[in-house]
C-alpha cells in the first residue's frame, strides 16, 4: 500500500520503517493477507451502481401499498427532513458530555415530553430499538416489578412481536402464554384472561389498537382484573391524538413505535421503540433518560440521568444491556410533532380514521367480501375476509400495480381467508378506487 | 484558543409562544366513529409556525457537537467521518419508501444489497454466515449469547456461566445476564487476559468467553490462540465483541482467531453516523456449526431471485421485527463499496497509525500504562492530576473549551482515572498535533480553570446530581414542579 508523505513522516516520528511494524503484535498464525472484496468505487460510480440496483424495488409511492402491521406510510414534512439531517445532530453520539451536547439533549427531552403528553405516562425514555424489542424488555421489567415466572400476552399481537417477546422471555426463563380474543369484536377475551391469571403471572400485554386494528374497549376491566400485576399496553402513538391515553386506565408500562412521527418506513428499520412507565417503576426501566437540571450559572440545562440503572455503570446487574438506541428518530419525532402541531396531528389522525372507515365499507359492500371483519372501533387498519384465496387476490393485485394487505392465515389459522389492510393519509381517493375496482374484478 | 460554541436560550417547544388559542371546534368522536368513552379529552401540544420550529431546532443543533464539527476521540466508539454520499443514497425513495412486509419480488434490490452485505461481512470477519437483524452492538451481543444458549441446549447441555475479562465493555456482562447467564469477570494481567486465570475459571459450566481484540486498552491479545484452545477444549464458544474491529481489517479476522460468534458495529467500523446515540446496527457473524440457530428470516438466493427462508426449526426466532436497521445497512454497504478491499485495509492501517502517533505525542504528558504498541486506541491515566486536586473529568471538560470532544473517561476500569482516546483514521496529522498541544497546555493551566471548565460551551459544568434528585423527565413534570415551588414560596 502506498503511503502518503504525511503518513511516512508520522512513521518516522514513531521510528518505524513500515506500517506493517504497527501490526507486529499480531501472531503470524492468525494473520490474513488483505481482503477479497471488489476494488473501491468513486462516488459517481457508486451512485450509478446503486441507482441501478435499487431501481428494481417497487416503492409505496409507485404502487399503492395497503400494508401496516406495525410499520406505516405517513407523510414527512420537508422541515422535518431538514432538521434531522443537521450534521451536528446526525454525526454526534450519545451525549456523554452534556455541556457541549445541549442541542441533542433538549431535543430528546422534548421527545420525552411529547410522548409523556400523548401516553399520559409519568416517564418515557429516549428510545428503544423498536416496539418488538421494547415489548421484550417490558416482559423482563414486568418480572422485575411483580415477580412470577409467567407472562400473558394477547393473541391479537403481531407475529413479529410475539417471536421477539419469546426470545427475550426465554433468556429470563419466563413462560409466555397467549390470551385469546373475542371472535366477534377482536377485543381481549376477558374470560380467557381470568382463567389464566394465577399467582405466578407477573403481568399482561395487550394492544390498542391491536394487531387486528381494533381499539380495546375493556381497558378498565382488564386493569381491575390484573390487580397488582403489571399492565403493559401497546399503542400506536398517532392514534393517541384521538383515543384516551393508557395512563387513563392506570397502565404500568406503555410501549409502541414512534416511526409514525416523521420517519420513513425504511423496510422496517430503523424504527423507534417507545417505552414509558409510572414513576414508581422508573428505577426498573431500561434505556436512557434525559433529565432537567441547571449548570454552574444556574441556567436550565439537560443531561442523561439515573445512569446507575445502565450497563456502563452496573454491568451484569443493569436493567438492560441497551447502549446505542434510536436517538435520531426521537429527534425526528419531536420535530414532526412540533411541525404539524396539535391541530395538524389531530387532522392527520382524523384522516386515518376516516380513510379506514370509508375503505372498509367500500370493500365490505363488494360481493364475497366482509369488511371490517370485526365489529369495533378502528384507527387505520381493519381485517377483510373473503371466500377467495388471499394468495390469488394478492397476486392479482400485484399484477395490477397494487400491493394488498398482510395475509393473516399463516399466523392465525382461524383467520385463514382474512387479510389485514392499512390505509393512511397517503392514499388518495384514486388509490382506494383502484384497490376496490381490482378486488371487485378478482374472481 | 478560538473555539466558542453557539449559546442560545432556546425555550422548550412547549413554551415557545403562547399556548395555542382555543383551536377550532373539534369533534372528539369524529361524527361517532370513535365512541364517547374511548375518545380523548385533552391534548396539550404546541401549535407553532414552521418558521419558529425550524429556528428552534437549528439553534439547538448549533449547541451540539458532532464529528462534522471536529475531533471526537471517544475511545471504543470509533467516531470517524461519515461520507455524505452514504446518507444521500439512504435517503432515496427507491431505498427508503419500502415496507418490510412487501412481496419479495417487489424488493429485490433491497434484498440483494443485504445479501451482498452479509457476504462482505463474512469476508471481513472470517465467518461463514451473517445475520443483519440486531439493531446495535449490544443487541448483537445479546443475539450472540442467545445463539450460545441455543447451541448448548441443542447439545443437551445447560451451561451456566459466561466469562468476560475485566477490561470488557459494560454491555458484555449485561448482555450475558439478560440471556440468563451468571457472569464471571476475570482479572487481567498487564492489560491483557491472564491465560492462567482463564484456565482456572473455565469448567464444564462455561458457556462462552466474550472478548474484544484488540481490547479496550488498545492492546492486541497476543495469547488469543491459546485462549481459544482452552475455551474450545472445555466445549465452550468464543465470542468476539466487534467494537474494535476498525484496528484489524485485512490484517487478521475474528474467524481466523478462531472465534465462533462475532458482532460488527456498522456505525463504528463502517462509518454510519451515530445519530446522537443511534440508530446503529450490530450484525452477527458465525461459524458453520452455529449457523442453524441464526434469527429468521434468512435471505437466500434461489434461481437468481432473492427469497426469505423462515423454515429454520432451530432458529432462536427473532431479536427485533423484520430485517434490522436497513437504512444503516445501506450506508455501511455504500461505505464498503466506496473503499473496496484495499481501501478498508488502509482504513485500519491509518487508524492504528494515527492512534500510535497521538500516543507518542502524549506519552510524556500523561502516564501510559501497559507497554508501547497500541492498535486503534490507547488509554492514559490522569492520576497525576490528583496532585493538583484535579480529576480526569476536569481535564476532559477543559478539552471541550479547545473545540475537541472529550475522550471516553473512567473506562476501562483497570486504569485509574482512565482517559481513552480513539482518534480514527479520518483525522489529519494537523488535527492530532493541535489536540496534543491542547492537552499539554491544559495540564499546565491554572487548576481553577480546569475545575470550573468548560467555559466556551453552550453551558457551564452541569449539576448532574440535581437531575438525578429532581427526576424531571418531561415538560409536564417541570411545570408541575414550578407550580409546587411557587405554592411553597407563597405559603412561606
Amino acid at each position: 500500500m502506498a503511503l502518503s508523505e504525511c503518513s511516512l513522516e508520522m512513521l518516522q516520528y514513531l521510528k518505524l520503517k513500515s506500517v506493517e511494524e504497527l501490526f507486529s503484535d499480531i501472531p503470524p498464525s492468525v494473520r490474513t493477507g488483505g481482503l477479497r472484496l471488489p476494488d473501491g468505487l468513486t462516488e459517481l460510480e457508486l451512485t450509478r451502481e446503486l441507482e441501478a440496483m435499487m431501481s428494481v424495488n417497487r416503492t409505496a409511492s409507485q404502487q399503492p401499498t395497503f400494508l401496516g402491521a406495525g410499520v406505516y406510510h405517513h407523510f414527512i414534512p420537508a422541515a422535518v427532513k431538514t432538521i434531522v439531517m443537521r450534521s451536528e445532530f446526525i454525526t454526534s453520539y450519545t451525549p456523554y458530555q452534556p455541556e457541549i451536547s445541549q442541542g441533542m439533549l433538549q431535543a430528546l427531552f422534548e421527545y420525552q415530553s411529547f410522548m409523556t403528553e400523548l401516553t399520559g405516562m409519568d416517564v418515557v425514555n429516549c428510545s428503544m430499538y423498536d416496539a418488538s424489542s421494547a415489548l421484550g424488555e417490558a416482559v423482563l421489567m414486568s418480572h422485575r416489578i411483580s415477580g412470577g415466572s409467567k407472562f400473558l400476552i394477547s393473541r391479537a399481537v403481531s407475529p413479529e412481536k410475539k417471536l421477539v417477546a419469546r426470545t427475550y422471555a426465554r433468556g429470563a426463563d419466563i413462560q409466555l402464554t397467549e390470551v385469546g380474543y373475542d371472535p366477534a369484536t377482536g377485543s381481549v377475551d376477558i374470560n380467557d384472561l381470568k382463567s389464566k391469571l394465577d399467582p405466578d403471572v407477573s403481568g399482561f400485554y395487550y394492544e390498542s389498537p391491536n394487531f387486528l386494528g381494533l381499539i380495546e374497549p375493556q381497558a378498565d376491566e382488564i386493569r381491575s382484573l390484573l390487580g397488582t400485576k403489571t399492565m403493559v399496553v401497546g399503542v400506536n402513538p398517532m392514534a393517541l391524538a384521538l383515543i384516551r391515553p393508557p395512563a387513563d386506565h392506570d397502565a404500568d408500562i406503555v410501549i409502541g413505535d414512534a416511526q409514525v412521527f416523521g420517519s420513513a418506513m425504511n423496510l422496517g428499520g430503523p424504527m423507534i421503540g417507545l417505552f414509558g412507565c409510572k414513576m414508581d417503576h422508573v428505577r426498573k426501566m431500561p434505556g436512557r433518560l434525559i433529565g432537567l437540571t441547571v449548570d454552574a450559572d444556574n441556567r436550565r440545562s439537560y443531561c442523561m440521568t439515573l445512569q446507575t440503572r445502565e450497563q456502563n455503570i452496573r454491568r451484569g446487574k443493569a436493567t438492560s444491556n441497551i447502549c446505542t438506541n434510536e436517538a435520531l428518530l426521537a429527534v425526528a419525532s419531536a420535530a414532526y410533532l412540533s411541525v404539524v402541531g396539535k391541530s395538524g396531528l389531530r387532522d392527520i389522525a382524523v384522516k386515518n380514521v376516516e380513510h379506514a372507515y370509508l375503505l372498509a365499507n367500500r370493500i365490505g359492500a363488494l360481493k364475497g367480501f366482509r369488511a371490517p371483519h370485526f365489529k369495533g372501533t378502528h384507527f387505520n387498519e381493519f381485517v377483510v375476509t373473503s371466500d377467495i384465496d388471499p394468495k390469488r387476490i394478492h397476486e392479482d393485485l400485484l399484477s395490477k400495480g397494487i400491493h394488498g394487505g398482510f395475509p393473516l392465515g399463516k399466523d392465525f389459522p382461524e383467520l385463514k381467508n382474512s387479510v389485514l389492510y392499512a390505509t393512511t393519509e397517503m392514499h388518495t381517493k384514486g388509490d382506494h378506487d383502484r384497490l376496490v375496482n381490482a378486488l371487485e374484478a378478482v374472481r | 484558543m478560538s473555539y466558542h460554541q453557539a449559546v442560545y436560550d432556546v425555550p422548550s417547544v412547549f413554551e415557545s409562544c403562547e399556548r395555542p388559542k382555543k383551536s377550532k371546534a373539534f369533534d372528539r368522536t369524529i361524527g361517532g366513529l370513535i365512541p364517547e368513552n374511548l375518545a380523548r379529552h385533552e391534548l396539550e401540544m404546541p401549535d407553532l409556525p414552521e418558521r419558529d420550529v425550524v429556528k428552534h431546532f437549528v439553534n439547538l443543533s448549533q449547541m451540539n457537537f458532532g464529528v462534522d464539527n471536529g475531533l471526537y476521540p471517544l475511545g471504543s466508539c470509533t467516531m470517524k467521518y461519515n461520507p455524505k454520499v452514504c446518507d444521500e443514497i439512504a435517503s432515496w425513495k427507491t431505498v427508503s419508501d419500502l415496507h418490510p412486509l412487501q412481496d419479495p419480488s417487489t424488493i429485490q434490490g433491497a434484498l440483494r444489497l443485504m445479501h451482498e452485505l452479509e457476504l462482505m461481512l463474512c469476508e471481513i470477519g472470517g465467518v461463514d454466515s451473517v445475520t443483519l437483524q440486531p439493531a446495535a452492538g449490544a443487541h448483537g451481543e445479546y443475539t450472540g449469547i442467545q445463539l450460545v444458549r441455543a447451541y448448548h441446549e441443542t447439545n443437551g447441555e445447560t451451561r451456566k456461566e459466561v466469562l468476560v475479562p475485566d477490561t470488557a465493555h459494560g454491555t458484555n456482562p449485561a448482555s450475558a445476564a439478560m440471556v440468563g447467564y451468571d457472569v464471571l469477570e476475570l482479572p487481567s494481567k498487564e492489560g491483557c487476559v491472564d491465560v492462567e486465570a482463564v484456565k482456572s475459571a473455565v469448567s464444564k459450566d462455561t458457556a462462552a468467553f466474550m472478548l474484544t481484540n484488540p481490547n479496550t486498552l488498545g492492546l492486541f491479545e497476543k495469547d488469543v490462540c491459546e485462549i481459544a484452545g482452552i475455551i474450545h477444549d472445555a466445549g465452550a464458544l468464543l465470542y468476539y465483541d466487534g467494537a474494535n474491529l476498525n484496528a484489524i481489517m485485512g490484517k487478521t479476522s475474528p474467524g481466523k482467531m478462531d472465534f465462533d460468534i462475532v458482532h460488527f458495529n456498522l456505525h463504528k467500523t463502517f462509518a454510519t453516523p451515530h445519530g446522537g446515540g443511534g440508530p446503529g446496527a450490530g450484525p452477527v457473524g458465525v461459524k458453520k456449526r452455529v449457523d442453524e440457530f441464526l434469527p429468521i428470516p434468512r435471505i437466500v438466493l434461489q434461481d437468481g431471485k432473492y427469497q426469505l427462508d423462515n423454515d429454520r426449526p432451530k432458529s432462536i426466532g427473532k431479536v427485533r421485527a423484520f430485517f434490522g436497521n436497513y437504512a444503516v445497512l445501506v450506508r455501511a454497504y455504500a461505505y464498503i463499496r466506496l473503499h473496496g478491499g484495499n481501501g478498508l485495509v488502509s482504513v485500519s492501517e491509518n487508524a492504528v497509525l494515527n492512534s500510535n502517533y497521538l500516543k507518542e505525542l502524549l506519552k510524556d504528558t500523561f502516564e501510559l500504562p501497559y507497554g508501547d504498541l497500541r492498535k486503534h486506541e490507547f488509554v492514559m491515566s490522569g492520576r497525576q492530576l490528583k496532585a493538583k486536586g484535579l480529576k480526569t473529568m476536569d481535564f476532559a471538560k477543559r478539552l471541550l473549551d479547545y473545540g475537541f470532544h472529550a475522550p471516553t473517561v473512567y473506562f476501562p476500569l483497570v486504569v485509574d482515572e482512565a482517559i481513552m482516546i480513539e482518534p480514527t483514521e479520518t483525522e489529519s496529522r494537523e488535527t492530532l498535533d493541535l489536540f496534543a498541544d491542547a492537552c499539554k497546555k491544559i495540564v499546565a493551566e491554572d487548576p481553577e480553570v480546569l475545575r470550573t471548565a468548560p467555559h466556551n460551551t453552550a453551558r457551564s459544568r452541569l449539576n448532574e446530581a440535581k437531575a438525578a434528585r429532581d427526576m424531571i423527565f418531561s415538560w409536564r413534570a417541570y411545570e408541575k414542579k414550578m407550580q409546587a415551588d411557587a405554592e411553597k414560596t407563597s405559603h412561606a
